[in-house]
């Protein structure tokens, strides 16, 4: 709860000052990550005997959430932070390499980035061609990725890939990659829509290191165990940040509208009063599920429910659901600030969270999710009412 | 060559009828909805089924396909990665329902 608390100081002052140029340029935001390195906020999801806060994923998705409102890229970057710790915390504890590591994220505040796109898998994080390959105590992988969020600005890579150069395509492993082991190309540009902060262009990755970097395990069980309910939850926490951040802004000029004609409600209120019913539901929805998981967590079946198809469906429904939801609510502050909202630089402009919001839907594509929910619907019974 | 191909044969054959009847029909139903990367019929009872290919998508067509074949359903709390990990956890999947 500390964390969320310099979190917030950290979205008042340095996150809000610099979120349009952060935009505009299309740049990392390392002002506001300076500042939550000093608020040990990278360290959130490291377990406490490990140096860390050992937050649940309750207080993580209030941490992405608080940062989204004013910054969508510094919200998103956070969020894949942790989602990278989580996946080294929850696999990684057997391994003395691993224990170790995160003892040094903690310490120094290193931030983490994901490498799970790659040229030709088209967009199917559970498949790899890239294979990592053991010669003697040290590894060798190349990647060629289409994306890596804030990959120029990380301390440390994970990246998915085959276990071995015979295993099968969805037979993968992760492989954590330190400063100095690997060499990143720049392939393709990020010049898009929204989510400019997040500098997210494609890489070639060429890497070697110790054998140790391997994540104990397999993929396919910590994609379903962490990487899957870790992204998705934090994901919505962070879309609803930046809807209700329009809805803030929204609401200041509803109020600011409603001073110069005291006794008048002006008649956006209602408008307002809608939108603010959306914005619960959709903020009610991920942290039911967080709180879901957080309870599971003391469950010794926990990995395994998180294995079935109950949660893979619990967890789809709330990415399509909330990815739809908050672009219809910037819609709305949008109409409720009208002419001004639509201008780039009044004060109570939603352009930027309209552009970042419409990467909801896209980023792991609704329509693939759907597919999915869909085959799994053909076996799924509900019998238990879990979904 | 010959000799190869006829070994390949032979394994094919113990391999299709080790574990029964159940397990046979079990390897058809991979062979024909697993994608995997070998032949369902060339491979151990407890190979893992994953490390052999198959996707989670493969595996709710196996575990749709499996549904028909045996004339059972499965309850939503075996629908997981577990329980069809391999032909010998399949097999006792099947056996337990049918069982019951």
């Amino acid at each position: 709860m500390e964390i969320l608390e310099a979190i917030r100081t950290v979205v008042a002052g340095i996150a809000a000052q610099h979120a349009a140029d952060v935009d505009e340029a299309a740049r990392f935001p390392h002002e506001t990550f300076a500042a939550l390195k000093a608020a040990r906020a990278l360290s959130a999801a490291v377990p406490r005997d490990l140096g860390g806060q050992g937050c649940g994923m309750r207080e993580l998705a209030a941490q992405c959430s608080a940062l989204a409102q004013v910054c969508s890229a510094s919200g998103m970057i956070l969020a894949m932070h942790h989602i990278q710790v989580a996946c080294m915390a929850r696999h990684g504890l057997e391994s003395a390499f691993f224990r170790d590591y995160l003892q040094r994220l903690a310490q120094d505040q290193l931030l983490i980035a994901s490498v799970t796109s790659e040229v030709g898998t088209f967009g199917d994080t559970r498949s790899s061609i890239c294979a990592v390959e053991r010669k003697g105590a040290r590894f060798e992988l190349n990647k060629d990725a289409t994306t890596i969020s804030y990959g120029a600005s990380a301390d440390a890579l994970l990246v998915t890939c085959r276990r071995a150069a015979d295993s099968a395509a969805s037979d993968q492993v992760l492989v954590l990659l330190q400063k100095g082991d690997y060499t990143l190309e720049q392939t393709t540009n990020w010049n898009t829509l929204g989510m400019r902060g997040t500098c997210s262009p494609g890489f070639n990755v060429r890497s070697s290191g110790p054998v140790e970097q391997i994540l104990p395990g397999s993929y396919a069980d910590s994609s379903a165990q962490t990487m899957v309910p870790y992204s998705h939850i934090l994901w919505a926490s962070l879309w609803q940040g930046i809807a209700g951040g329009a809805v803030a802004r929204a609401a200041s000029q509803v109020r600011s509208e409603a001073r110069k004609k005291p006794g008048t409600v002006p008649p956006s209120a209602a408008n307002l009063a809608k939108v603010m019913a959306q914005l619960q539901a959709v903020r009610h929805n991920w942290q039911a599920v967080a709180e879901e998981f957080d309870a599971l967590q003391v469950s010794e079946n926990a990995m395994q429910e998180l294995l079935g198809l109950g949660w893979a469906l619990k967890l789809n429904n709330l990415k399509m659901s909330v990815s739809d939801s908050v672009v219809q609510i910037v819609h709305q502050a949008l109409q409720i600030t009208g002419i001004l909202g639509y201008k780039n630089d009044s004060p109570v402009s939603v352009g930027r969270h309209y552009r970042d919001v419409l990467s909801a839907s896209l980023m792991v594509s609704n329509e693939r999710i759907a597919a999915k929910s869909a085959a799994m619907l053909m076996v799924f019974k509900a019998d238990q009412a879990a979904v | 060559m010959q000799t190869a191909t006829s070994d390949s044969a032979i394994r094919k054959i113990q391999g299709a009828f080790t574990g029964g009847h159940d397990a046979f029909r079990i390897r058809q139903v991979l062979q024909n909805h697993g994608r995997l990367s070998t032949s369902a019929f060339e491979l151990a009872e407890d190979a893992d089924l994953y490390e052999a290919g198959m996707s989670s998508l493969a595996s709710v067509n196996v575990m749709l396909a499996l549904e028909g074949e045996f004339n059972i359903e499965f309850p939503d709390q075996m629908l997981n990665r577990s329980v069809f990990s391999s032909i010998a956890a399949i097999g006792a999947a099947v056996k337990q329902l049918n069982g019951a």
